[in-house]
């Protein structure tokens, strides 16, 4: 059994999430929730071409951030997203303004200076691996950073997360057939963020297997099922999954039920569904029961977050938008940036091939 | 005097070795076999994977963002095709992140026909990999450049798709070709470095100590010096060229080959000064005609050099065709071949303005 003094640190002893801990949790679900719903005026308004994000999936997305080991190169967790992925990066510490300006797609936009969609992000510093539209490709790249963590010996792991969807993709597979070789199993935590939805495609008109977690079996990949609108089971079971990946340095699939609060897209219309779970909601209606936040603060809060957002809003429209002359830079690297981190943290070379 | 894949074998030590490869890896890589064309027989960082394109090409990009080196290989440029969007991601990665990311990975997948190789082993990816802007891509002819390109390759922070041409692997070194530090006789060379046949359970190479060469990406190198016509060629038709040259040669028709080496970025400034000194010029190579690299530098040549031109710019390239048939008329109707490329170079030599 490895030490784990260092995350402790980081992550804090959570397994029974302490009361702060759990307002500090509704906290980032909040203010995500708050920026969805700005992002998605602000599309209504012409303030960006196009909206997707992940209003419903806050209890999951968050506990996450909150539990990463955050930095640059194998020693810390490596994080393949996706675009429903934004409270993770609030929790992280990333800047909500910042979202706003890839939403509008500004020069100032520090994640692609305007060339992505919204969520998008990539942030070295932190290993968010650049961020995606295509469905799952994530799957295809994270066996490769689980590789580098378990060379470099210490705690750091992979976190690849998508919807259920992109399951039916072969790069799900090649994740799990990868990272679990035999004598070559990887620090790999696959997390499925389960709506149910394919954009307008329900899973149960195209999928027959009961829960998608269920195919780790046969890879000898431990798994589970979680209700990922409950932010407690969500950020204790994700807890027990990162802790399992991290010492055991194998391979975990982690199935969280999750909702898509405002469907798909702005393509679909990005108008609330009121017959799902919202998981805000839940989790202030047990802090009010438990009082630990009373309705008034919570109403607070939300006016608070919401106002702030309105003014970065009016701030960042008046931000330099890209030049077209951008547009040709970057094509090629100049220099290796991404092995800077790892050459500092490289250990001696010994047979690396295998693993 | 190394072969191609004797040169490659030898880059690939060296990379490991002094470099910072981490990884070489692809379906038969790693020991026993050490590669379909032996060309990993030996590495240390050799390793076998899942018979899975995605997951190689994939594993080599998260290896790379996490600070490794990998060379990956996909076995036959053929079985690339159902990777093309994770290439578009590698090359993408430094753009979509405006800098912030680089994606420094090799692929090597070897390319083109004369081998036998039939519909799904003779293909060229030449074209396909020119349109996935964010890579560098190189064609090796000779087992120096074949060595030297993936010196560089390695080094280079971008992501290198590295495409030797399958029908050169066994071609040994010609003058001029000889890798520094390698032993002059191929036998003594073979036997410090080829697995036997059998049992290789107790073989461990000898590695000759190959000094280094870079041979710089994007810099194409004057194959045969001549002023009447031009040929911009790459790979195999490099060797197919010298040869359609060396004929013209006795008719008194002197030829000027172009090796690009590197397709992207490729070398502009060399096509265009030997298209300024013969004012004709012939791109080969054996890629399907449509949409065809060569008809680039055609559409290049026409907009930029028309009025340097004495005949029309002309392209040979393979038929359009879905793969490349099995038997010999049909394959030799299907790629340029010396015939074709004399022919070709004879009409432009002799057309008249």
């Amino acid at each position: 059994m490895t030490s784990l003094t260092a995350f402790e640190i980081a992550g804090g002893d959570d397994t029974s999430l302490a009361p702060e801990r759990l307002v500090r949790l509704y906290d980032v679900m909040l203010r995500a929730r708050c920026l969805e719903e700005r992002m998605l005026r602000m599309h209504k308004q012409g303030d960006g071409a196009f909206w997707v994000g992940g209003p419903g999936e806050e209890a999951l997305n968050a506990s996450l951030g909150l539990l990463v080991h955050k930095g640059e190169g194998p020693h810390f967790d490596y994080l393949h997203l996706h675009y429903r992925s934004g409270a993770t990066l609030l929790a992280m510490g990333a800047d909500p303004v910042d979202s706003l300006r890839q939403m509008m797609s500004t020069a100032t936009d520090p994640y692609s200076r305007g060339r992505n969609f919204c969520h998008h992000y990539a942030v070295r510093k932190w290993n968010v691996i650049p961020i995606s539209s295509a469905i799952e490709v994530q799957f295809s790249m994270a066996p490769g950073t689980a590789l580098a963590n378990k060379r470099a010996g210490g705690h750091g792991i992979t976190i690849v997360q998508g919807g259920d969807a992109g399951t039916a993709e072969g790069d799900f597979a090649t994740c799990m057939i990868w990272c679990s070789r035999p004598h070559h199993e990887l620090p790999c935590l696959m997390i499925i963020a389960n709506n149910g939805w394919g954009i307008s495609t329900p899973a149960e008109e195209q999928h027959s297997e009961k829960h998608i977690a269920d195919r780790a079996a046969a890879f000898g990949i431990k798994s589970a099922v979680i209700d990922g609108n409950d932010a407690e089971v969500a950020y204790r079971e994700l807890k027990k999954a990162m802790d399992y990946v991290r010492v055991e340095r194998r391979p975990f699939v982690l199935e969280a039920k999750v909702s898509r609060l405002y469907g798909h897209s702005s393509s679909s219309g990005g108008n609330f569904v009121p017959n799902e779970e919202d998981c805000v909601s839940l989790l202030e209606q047990k802090l009010a029961e438990r009082k630990l936040l009373t309705k008034q603060a919570v109403e607070e809060l939300r006016r608070r977050y919401s106002r702030e957002l309105l003014e970065a809003v009016k701030r960042v429209r008046i931000e330099p938008m890209p030049e077209g002359k951008d547009a040709g830079r970057h094509v090629y690297a100049e220099q290796d940036v991404v092995g800077a981190a790892e050459s500092r943290a490289r250990s001696p070379a010994g047979r690396l091939g295998a693993s | 005097m190394a072969t191609v894949v004797q040169a490659i074998r030898l880059a690939l030590h060296v990379g490991e070795t002094r470099l910072g490869v981490t990884d070489v890896f692809g379906q038969d890589i790693g020991p026993p076999l050490g590669g379909v064309f032996t060309q990993t027989q030996g590495l240390r960082t050799a390793w076998n994977t899942p018979l899975d394109e995605r997951g190689i090409v994939g594993t080599a990009i998260g290896l790379a963002l996490a600070g490794q080196r990998p060379v990956a290989e996909i076995q036959f440029c053929d079985y690339a095709f159902n990777v093309i969007d994770l290439l578009k991601l590698a090359g993408g990665m430094c753009w979509s992140s405006a800098g912030d990311f680089n994606c420094p990975l090799v692929l090597m997948t070897p390319v083109g026909a004369g081998i036998h190789g039939s519909i799904y082993h003779s293909h060229s990816f030449d074209a396909q990999a020119t349109r996935l802007a964010g890579w560098k891509v190189v064609v090796p002819s000779n087992p120096l450049d074949a060595y030297g390109l993936m010196l560089s390759a390695i080094v280079d922070p971008n992501p290198v798709m590295y495409l030797p041409p399958k029908a050169l692997l066994r071609m040994k070194a010609g003058p001029g070709e000889h890798i520094p530090g390698e032993p002059n006789d191929d036998r003594a060379l073979s036997r410090m470095i080829d697995a036997p046949l059998g049992d290789r359970s107790n073989w461990s190479p000898k590695w000759p100590d190959v000094e280094d060469v870079f041979v710089p990406l994007g810099q194409a190198r004057i194959a045969r010096e001549g002023r009447e016509v031009t040929v911009v060629t790459y790979g195999r038709m490099v060797v197919i060229a010298l040869q359609a040259s060396a004929e013209l040669a006795k008719e008194g028709i002197e030829i000027e080959v172009v090796d690009l080496r590197t397709l992207a970025p490729y070398d502009w400034q060399s096509v265009e000064r030997s298209v300024r000194k013969t004012h004709r010029i012939l791109c080969v190579n054996e890629d399907t005609a449509i949409t065809n690299f060569g008809e680039h530098i055609v559409r290049r040549v026409t907009e930029e050099l028309f009025y340097e031109l004495y005949a029309p710019p002309k392209l040979l390239a393979g038929a359009h065709v879905p793969g490349i048939g099995l038997a010999d008329s049909i394959e030799h109707a299907s790629v340029p071949h010396v015939g074709s490329v004399t022919k070709a170079l004879r009409e432009l030599a002799l057309h008249e303005p």
